[in-house]
This record gives C-alpha cells, sequence and structure tokens, in this order.
C-alpha cells in the first residue's frame, strides 16, 4: 500500500496568507497612529481641559520621566511580582484541588457546594477584609491574587479530567494500567488544553486582583500610583499606569499563548473553556 | 506453507475454549438485554478466526469479554488453560478506532504497553523497530498520529498490540474507519503481518467479503439475541490476493453466509 503524506500547502498559498497577515499587523498600527493623532488633535479641537484627559505627548512624557527616575520602574516590579506570584499560587492550588476532585467522588461531594459558593462570591469583595487581616503589605496582594486565580484553574482542571476520551481510558485498562499510570499517560495530558486555557484566564484575573487589593490599601505598586494621581490631579501619570499595566497583561498572555502552543502542540483547535 | 499447519487446531488444542457463554444487561425497566446467548467455539494456536455479523449481534460484546474489559454473565473462557477474568497481558487488541495519544509519535505509541507493564524497554525497543518495519511505517517513527493518514494511524495501532508479544490478537472491525480501497490493501497487509508475527487472530467485521478473505474459520453471528448461527471453514489456500474474491470458492462462501441475515431480513 501507497503511504500517503500530507500534501505540503503550496508554496503561493503560504506567501498569500503571510502577505494577507503582514497587511493586517500593518492596518492595526496605522489604527494606533490614527487614534492618536484624533486624540492628541481632538482635545484641542474640543476644548477638553487636560486636567481630565492628557494628550498623548504628556503619557508618553510621563512614562520616560518616570522611567529615569525610576520610581515607575520600583512600582511596576512590586505589582509584576503580586500578579505573578499570586498566580503562580493560586493556579497550582486550583491545580492540585481539581485533581483531586476530579479523581475522588468523595472528595467532589464533600466540597462541590462550598467550590460553588465561594466561586459566585467576587473575590474582590474580601479584599478590604485580607487587607485588614494581613496588612497593607505584600502578603494580601498575595492572597487576593491567588484567589481570583485558583477558580479559573479549579474548573478548567476538572472539566479537562472529566472529559477524558473513553476509548483511550479503556485502552489503558487493557494494557492493565495502573490508576496512577493512566493518569500520568493520558489523563493529565488530556486536561493540558484546559489548564492553559485556564492559566490565561487567571492571568487577567491576576491582573485585576493586584490592581483592586493595592486600591484596598498599600504603599507601592501601580494600584497605589494610580490613587496618588487622583489625589495629586495628575492624569498623565495616571495614564501612564495604565499603559505599563496593558503592558503587563499583554506580555504575560503572550508568554502563557506560546508556552501553550509549544507544550500542547498536537493541539490545533479550539479548546472548550469553562470562565469562572 | 506454514499456515497449513496453523490451521489446524485440534493438533495442538485450542488457545482459546469458549464455553456456554452468556451476557446480558440489565434493563432500566422490564427484562434483561440478552447480549450473548451460548457462545461456545475453539481458537486454535495461530488460528486467523473471522466473526461477521451485523450491527447489534453482539459481536463487539464478545471481543470485550474475551478481553476481558467486560465480565459475563455466565460461561466459562479459557485463554491458554487458564480462566479469563479481566484485562491480561497476553491480549493484544487493536480497537476500532486507532487509539493513539495524540502527543505520542510512532514509536512512543508502540512502546506504550511496554512501558505500562514495566517491560525492559532497550529490548522491546529493538522489537518495536522490526514491527514499525513490518507494517512499513519504517520513516515515520518520530510522526504524530495528526500527521498520519487513517491506514497509516491502524498501522501504528496493531504495531502495539503486537509490541508485547501476547498470545492472542484481538481486533475489532480495525478497517471499518477506512475508504473501501484501503480497506483492501489493509486486508491484504494484515494477512501478510499475520503470516509472518504468526499469531493468533480474532478478528471481528461486519463485512463478510473481509472475514471471508481474511479468516481460517468465519463465525456468523445473528442478533437478537447474539447467538453463532454457523462457523464456516474457509480452505483457500493462502497467501490470499484480492483475485481470489472472484473464485467459485470465495464467492459461494460469501453467499451462503449472506443467506443468513437475508433470511431473517438483515442485508449487509
Amino acid at each position: 500500500m501507497a503511504v500517503v503524506e500530507a500534501p505540503p500547502r503550496s508554496a503561493f498559498a503560504m506567501s498569500r496568507r503571510a502577505r494577507g497577515r503582514v497587511v493586517a499587523i500593518g492596518s492595526s498600527v496605522a489604527l494606533f497612529v490614527v487614534l492618536m493623532l484624533a486624540w492628541q488633535f481632538g482635545l484641542r479641537a474640543f476644548n477638553i481641559p487636560t486636567y481630565l484627559v492628557p494628550v498623548p505627548t504628556k503619557v508618553l512624557e510621563r512614562l520616560v520621566q518616570g522611567f529615569n527616575g525610576g520610581t515607575f520602574m520600583m512600582h511596576s516590579a512590586v505589582t509584576l511580582q503580586e500578579i505573578v506570584v499570586g498566580w503562580v499560587v493560586g493556579s497550582a492550588l486550583g491545580i492540585l484541588l481539581g485533581i483531586l476532585i476530579a479523581q475522588y467522588s468523595f472528595i467532589d461531594t464533600m466540597l462541590y457546594p462550598y467550590v460553588v459558593a465561594l466561586n459566585a462570591l467576587p473575590k474582590v469583595a474580601v479584599a478590604p477584609l485580607l487587607v485588614v487581616w494581613f496588612g497593607q503589605g505584600f502578603v494580601s496582594k498575595i492572597i487576593v491574587t491567588a484567589l481570583v486565580a485558583f477558580f479559573p484553574l479549579l474548573v478548567n482542571v476538572t472539566v479537562g479530567l472529566k472529559s477524558s476520551d473513553p476509548e483511550q481510558l479503556e485502552l489503558m485498562r487493557s494494557l492493565t494500567a495502573s490508576r496512577w499510570q493512566t493518569f500520568t499517560k493520558v489523563q493529565i495530558l488530556n486536561a493540558l488544553p484546559n489548564i492553559f486555557a485556564g492559566l490565561e484566564i487567571a492571568i487577567v484575573l491576576a491582573v485585576v486582583g493586584a490592581i483592586v487589593a493595592e486600591f484596598v490599601g498599600s504603599e507601592e505598586g501601580i494600584g497605589y500610583y494610580i490613587q496618588l494621581s487622583i489625589a495629586l490631579v495628575d492624569p498623565a501619570g495616571m495614564f501612564a499606569m495604565f499603559v505599563i499595566l496593558a503592558v503587563i497583561s499583554w506580555l504575560l498572555n503572550q508568554l502563557v499563548r506560546q508556552v501553550a502552543r509549544r507544550v500542547v502542540f498536537w493541539q490545533r483547535q479550539n479548546v472548550i473553556v469553562e470562565s469562572a | 506453507m506454514a499456515t497449513a499447519a496453523v490451521a489446524e487446531p485440534s493438533r495442538a488444542g485450542p488457545l482459546i475454549e469458549v464455553r456456554a457463554l452468556n451476557k446480558r444487561y440489565p434493563a432500566q425497566r422490564g427484562r434483561p438485554v440478552i447480549a450473548l446467548e451460548d457462545i461456545n467455539f475453539n481458537i486454535g494456536e495461530g488460528e486467523f478466526l473471522t466473526v461477521v455479523g451485523p450491527s447489534g449481534c453482539g459481536k463487539t460484546t464478545l471481543l470485550k469479554v474475551l478481553a476481558g474489559l467486560v465480565p459475563a454473565s455466565s460461561g466459562t473462557m479459557l485463554l491458554s488453560g487458564s480462566p479469563i477474568e479481566g484485562p491480561r497481558r497476553d491480549v493484544g487488541i487493536v480497537f476500532q478506532n486507532a487509539v493513539l495519544l495524540p502527543w505520542r509519535n510512532v514509536m512512543q505509541n508502540t512502546m506504550l504497553p511496554v512501558e505500562v507493564q514495566g517491560l525492559d524497554r532497550g529490548k522491546y525497543a529493538a522489537r518495536a523497530q522490526g514491527l514499525i518495519e513490518m507494517v512499513g511505517l519504517s520513516g515515520f517513527e518520530d510522526k504524530y498520529p495528526f500527521e498520519l493518514s487513517g491506514g497509516m494511524q491502524q498501522r501504528n495501532s496493531i504495531v502495539r498490540a503486537l509490541v508485547n508479544d501476547p498470545a492472542v490478537l484481538l481486533m475489532d472491525e480495525p478497517f471499518g474507519a477506512l475508504d473501501a480501497m484501503t480497506r483492501e490493501s489493509m486486508n491484504v497487509e494484515l494477512q501478510r503481518i499475520w503470516m509472518e508475527a504468526k499469531k493468533t487472530v480474532f478478528f471481528i467485521t461486519h463485512s463478510i467479503a473481509e472475514a471471508v478473505f481474511l479468516g481460517d474459520r468465519v463465525v456468523v453471528m445473528t442478533p437478537r439475541p447474539g447467538r453463532i448461527a454457523e462457523i464456516y471453514d474457509v480452505d483457500i489456500p493462502r497467501p490470499r490476493t484480492l483475485d481470489v474474491m472472484a473464485t467459485p470458492e470465495f464467492v459461494n462462501t460469501v453467499q451462503s453466509i449472506r443467506r443468513h441475515f437475508d433470511a431473517k431480513g438483515h442485508l449487509d
């Protein structure tokens, strides 16, 4: 029997696709420039006071100034640390508990009502209490961030593990595989796309969690600086923080996506995502 | 030919003995569903036994019971003299779908049983390589399932079933999902693999032609309840080519088998 490989995409099709992508990216950049220009000159045209909305050049100026002085770097580093540590801790705990829930129906039945109830609660609502309990420093921020990152992982890991392909499970059973072997060689790998989907949702929430916790009570960080700039009527400083936050979120999101692409190389289609 | 000696099950005694096998599934309400009723047959060492029947005749249930994946309701099943009570390491299974793990390449999928059963990896890697060559997958050892055609995936699952050298190969309509032309060439291939690997094969299909082409004997099953209607001997010499499908012997056997289903209104 002839062995047939998938036909390679034609060079023409590839170049067309590549060209389309270049055009799309170019348009995106052009849109950015147009928006910035509209913003810059629109404010003047409509006489909007700059203590309400700063012009883009002013924001840029403020960013350069802030990073040169070292203050922006310090505040960004604090918040980035809170986001990443909280995200890692919350995700790890979510994955762990998700595995236990998926593997042991006893734990599932016992904990399920609590998980649902806790998940329904807006996590940021408890941020003030956590700041009272754990102080204005790093710990309360980590706890809030970990708490919001926890549920997307818990839910997605559970779904990923429970939706294991029954045929693969039957194969493992026919090979006399132990429960542990079935878990490590089939189930957890099947759940990987869900785990990465959960990590992606969790990173967005972790940013929100860190900022809200800083709003409630802190002495440093991006959330602290935003509140400070309200008090000082410094809209350019506040917008500079928005820019930094956007860059941080985008970078972390890209990091998760790139890692996912490499780890879950066999998966190209979309994953069903449970948003928590 | 090697198969001439092998086609004589009585000489060495049967490898598999099935006696008075019954399988009932409890129904939600009313009487239980009888999937298999009073099944009796033997499989000789090295024999290629095919089972043919329409959908719902219990042939897949029969395979799962033999594989120890589903418990029998009553009856005895012996493999190499010991009762089948659960999944066994001396049984290899080829499922309807290839069921390859998508994150493993051809070699890694082939080695799965070796890893799970804690066998000597070095020793069995050489055997896996030999089997991969035998089924014509050499050069594809590091390709992943999504890079393989349906026929190649099923070859991969066949070498996976053979790698730990099981006593018997159970095959559940392994080529049912393939197109007709690929399926015919896979049948020729499987015959060659069987003759080289000298394995005992229990092969389920709903294609009468496939059953007659491959089998030393063909077990004909009829549904509701799943029963053995008859067992046919196929004395066409090996290796059989696709041309045998035009010979009177082949055509006559196919027709006799078809009559079982025509009479009851089940056309395959």
